[in-house]
C-alpha cells in the first residue's frame, strides 16, 4: 500500500500530531532541514535521570514530515538518551507501518532532529560529542526533496 | 465530517459529463472500423467525421479535415512540435516554447536537442505573461515552431496569443499552441488567432480520456512522428478511439454551447473563493489577477508545505491540487512557480483550485472555511514564521 498513499498510521499522526509545540528554554534542541527542500524540524527535549521526561516538536512539510516527528516524540518518551540514540529513520518508519519509498530519503528525517537535540543536551553537560561529518541542515541541489543530500 | 465531498482539480482530471457519455455509450458496444465498407464501419466513420465536424466548430477551423484525432493531449503537442521540426528540417534546426509549457511541451522540446535542434525558452513576468521582447529576440532565420500554451494549468494565465501570433508570422515560423486547459473555458478561434497548430484533450472538455485533437492549418509542412496504417491524414495511424473521439466531439458541442454562461457562473464562484482566501494572512495569488481562465484560483501560502495542505483539505472533503515538489511524481519544485520568478519555499506552499459544472455558489463558504483551517493548523505547526529569516538567500540556490 505504502506505494500508493499513506498508512493509516501515517494519516492518523498527520491529523493529530502528539507533542507539537515548544518547550521554553529546553535541556536540548535539534534542529534539521532546510525550506527550500521542502522540510524543516525542530525538537525540544527536556531529560531527566539521563531519561526523556518531555519532548516537543514543530515541523514545516509534507504529511510523512509531520508525521515522522509525532512519532519519534511517541518512541522517544521515557527512553534514555543512549536508546533514544539509536533510534533510526528505518524505525520510525516501521512504527507507522511503511512511507512511500520515495519519502524514506527526503521527509523521513525526525530521527536525525531528536539526535541532534541529544547532542545538544551532551554538548551542555561539556561531554564531548564525536562528530560524525553529519551536518544538521541539509543542502539542496535546487530540485526540491529529490535532490537534498545530507 | 461533511460527507458530500467537493471536487475543485478539475484540472487533473475532469469526470466525464453524463450527456456526453450517453452520447458516446453506443460506440463502446458496437466494434466497427472506420475503415470497414460494412454498414458497422460506416457507422464507426460516420461518428468520426461528426466529432470533427463539433470539433472544428468550437475551435472555428476552416474545415473538419483540418481537425486530426489524437490519443491526448501529449500525442498532439509530440505530432505538432517533431512533426513540424522534423519536417522543416531543411529550413533550420531551432524550436522554442516558453519557460511554463506542460511537460508533454518541453519534453519533446528538450528530446529534439538529441537530434541536433538547439532549444530556447521564453522567460515569463511574475504574472505568468511570456515577455515579448525576449520572444522577439529569440527568434532567428533557423527557428521552425514556437509552442506556446493559451493558458496555463497551473497558475490560471492567458498568454496574449494574438499579439504572439503576429511575431511569429511576421518571421516565418510555425504557431503551435497547447489549449489544453482553456478549450471551452475560453473562446478559441484559430483564424481570428492566427494559431497554425492547436493541441485539445478530451478530457478536459469533459469528455472520456484517451483522445485529444491536433488542429493542423491548411498549407503546414508536417509529418508523421509514428508510421503506420495511415489513418488521420497519415499523421496519427492506429484504429480510431470511436467512443473516446464520439465523446469528445459530443464535449466540444456542448462545451462551445455552454461556454458563454457557464464561464460566467464559474467566474463569479471563482471569484468569490478569491476574495474569500486571500483574507488569510501571508496569502498570495499566484498567476494573473485579470487575464486568466474563469474557472481557475491558484494561491500560495508562506511557511506551510503543499502536500501536507492537499491532505488536508482532503480530510475536510475538498480535493484540489498543489504544485508543491513533495506531491510530484520526480519531487521537484513546479517549475511554474520558480519560472515567475517564487523562490523554491515559496513554491513548496501552493494550491490550485479548478472549478466546473458540479461546483455551486454554496460551495464557497466550505472551501474557504477548509482553507482557513489548513493554513491555521499547519502553521500552528510550522517552525517557520518568517520568509528567509533563518535560511539567507544565497542557501536556496546552488
Amino acid at each position: 500500500m505504502t506505494d500508493i498513499g499513506y498508512t493509516e498510521k501515517v494519516m492518523d499522526h498527520f491529523m493529530n500530531p502528539r507533542n507539537v509545540g515548544v518547550i521554553e528554554d529546553p535541556d536540548g534542541y535539534g534542529k534539521v532541514g532546510n525550506p527550500t527542500c521542502g522540510d524543516v524540524m525542530e525538537i525540544f527535549i527536556n531529560i531527566a535521570d539521563n531519561k526523556i521526561t518531555e519532548i516537543k516538536f514543530r515541523t514545516f512539510g509534507c504529511g510523512s514530515a509531520i508525521a515522522t516527528s509525532s512519532m519519534i516524540t511517541e518512541m522517544a518518551i521515557g527512553k534514555t538518551l543512549e536508546e533514544a540514540m539509536e533510534i533510526t529513520r528505518n524505525d520510525v518508519a516501521e512504527s507507522l507501518d511503511g512511507l512511500p519509498p520515495k519519502k524514506m530519503h527526503c521527509s523521513n528525517l525526525a530521527a536525525d532532529a531528536l539526535q541532534e537535540a541529544v547532542k545538544d543536551y551532551w554538548k551542555k553537560q561539556g561531554k564531548v560529542v564525536e562528530d560524525d561529518g553529519d551536518s544538521p541542515e541539509m543542502t539542496c541541489g535546487g530540485g526540491g526533496c529529490d535532490s537534498c543530500v545530507k | 465530517m461533511d460527507n458530500s465531498k467537493i471536487y475543485m482539480d478539475r484540472g487533473s482530471a475532469t469526470p466525464i459529463d453524463s450527456r456526453v457519455l450517453e452520447f458516446a455509450y453506443p460506440f463502446l458496444k458496437t466494434a466497427g472500423n472506420p475503415s470497414a465498407l460494412h454498414r458497422q464501419g460506416l457507422e464507426a466513420k460516420t461518428a468520426i467525421e461528426d466529432a470533427r465536424q463539433k470539433v472544428m466548430e468550437l475551435i472555428n477551423a476552416e474545415k473538419p479535415a483540418s481537425i486530426i484525432f489524437t490519443s491526448g493531449a501529449t500525442e498532439s503537442n509530440n505530432i505538432a512540435i517533431r512533426g513540424t521540426a522534423m519536417r522543416n528540417i531543411g529550413r533550420g534546426k531551432h524550436v522554442m516554447g516558453s519557460a511554463i509549457e506542460h511537460m508533454s511541451v518541453l519534453n519533446p522540446l528538450k528530446d529534439l536537442t538529441k537530434s541536433g535542434f538547439t532549444m530556447d525558452l521564453i522567460p515569463v513576468d511574475s504574472t505568468g505573461i511570456v515577455d515579448m521582447n525576449k520572444l522577439e529576440e529569440m527568434i532567428s532565420q533557423e527557428t521552425i515552431v514556437l509552442s506556446i500554451m493559451h493558458a496555463n494549468n497551473e497558475i490560471g494565465t492567458i498568454q496574449p496569443i494574438k499579439e504572439i501570433s503576429k511575431i511569429v508570422h511576421e518571421k516565418g515560423l510555425y504557431l503551435h499552441v497547447d489549449a489544453t486547459a482553456s478549450a471551452g473555458k475560453v473562446p478559441i478561434d484559430v483564424q481570428d488567432m492566427g494559431i497554425d497548430l492547436l493541441t485539445l484533450s478530451s478530457n478536459d472538455l469533459g469528455g472520456p480520456q484517451g483522445a485529444g485533437a491536433l488542429y493542423i492549418k491548411t498549407g503546414t509542412r508536417i509529418q508523421t512522428v509514428m508510421p503506420g496504417g495511415g489513418q488521420e491524414r497519415g499523421l496519427r495511424s492506429g484504429s480510431e478511439n470511436i467512443f473516446a473521439i464520439a465523446g469528445m466531439g459530443e464535449a466540444a458541442r456542448l462545451a462551445k454551447e455552454e461556454l458563454p454562461v457557464e464561464s460566467e457562473r464559474l467566474k463569479e464562484i471563482r471569484d468569490q473563493l478569491i476574495h474569500e482566501i486571500l483574507k488569510n494572512e501571508k496569502t498570495f495569488l499566484t498567476g494573473h489577477p485579470e487575464n486568466r481562465l474563469p474557472h481557475h484560483a491558484s494561491f500560495r501560502f508562506s511557511f506551510i508545505e503543499g502536500e501536507s495542505i492537499l491532505l488536508m483539505m482532503d480530510f475536510q472533503g475538498v480535493q484540489i491540487s498543489t504544485g508543491s515538489a513533495c506531491s510530484s511524481k520526480t519531487l521537484e519544485a513546479s517549475h511554474v512557480l520558480l519560472a515567475t520568478g517564487l523562490t523554491h519555499e515559496q513554491a513548496h506552499g501552493s494550491m490550485v483550485l479548478t472549478l466546473g459544472h458540479e461546483n455551486k455558489p454554496e460551495d464557497v463558504k466550505v472551501v474557504a472555511d477548509a482553507t482557513k483551517k489548513t493554513i491555521d493548523r499547519l502553521r500552528m505547526l510550522s517552525p517557520i514564521t518568517q520568509e528567509g529569516e533563518e535560511y539567507p538567500e544565497e542557501e536556496h540556490h546552488h
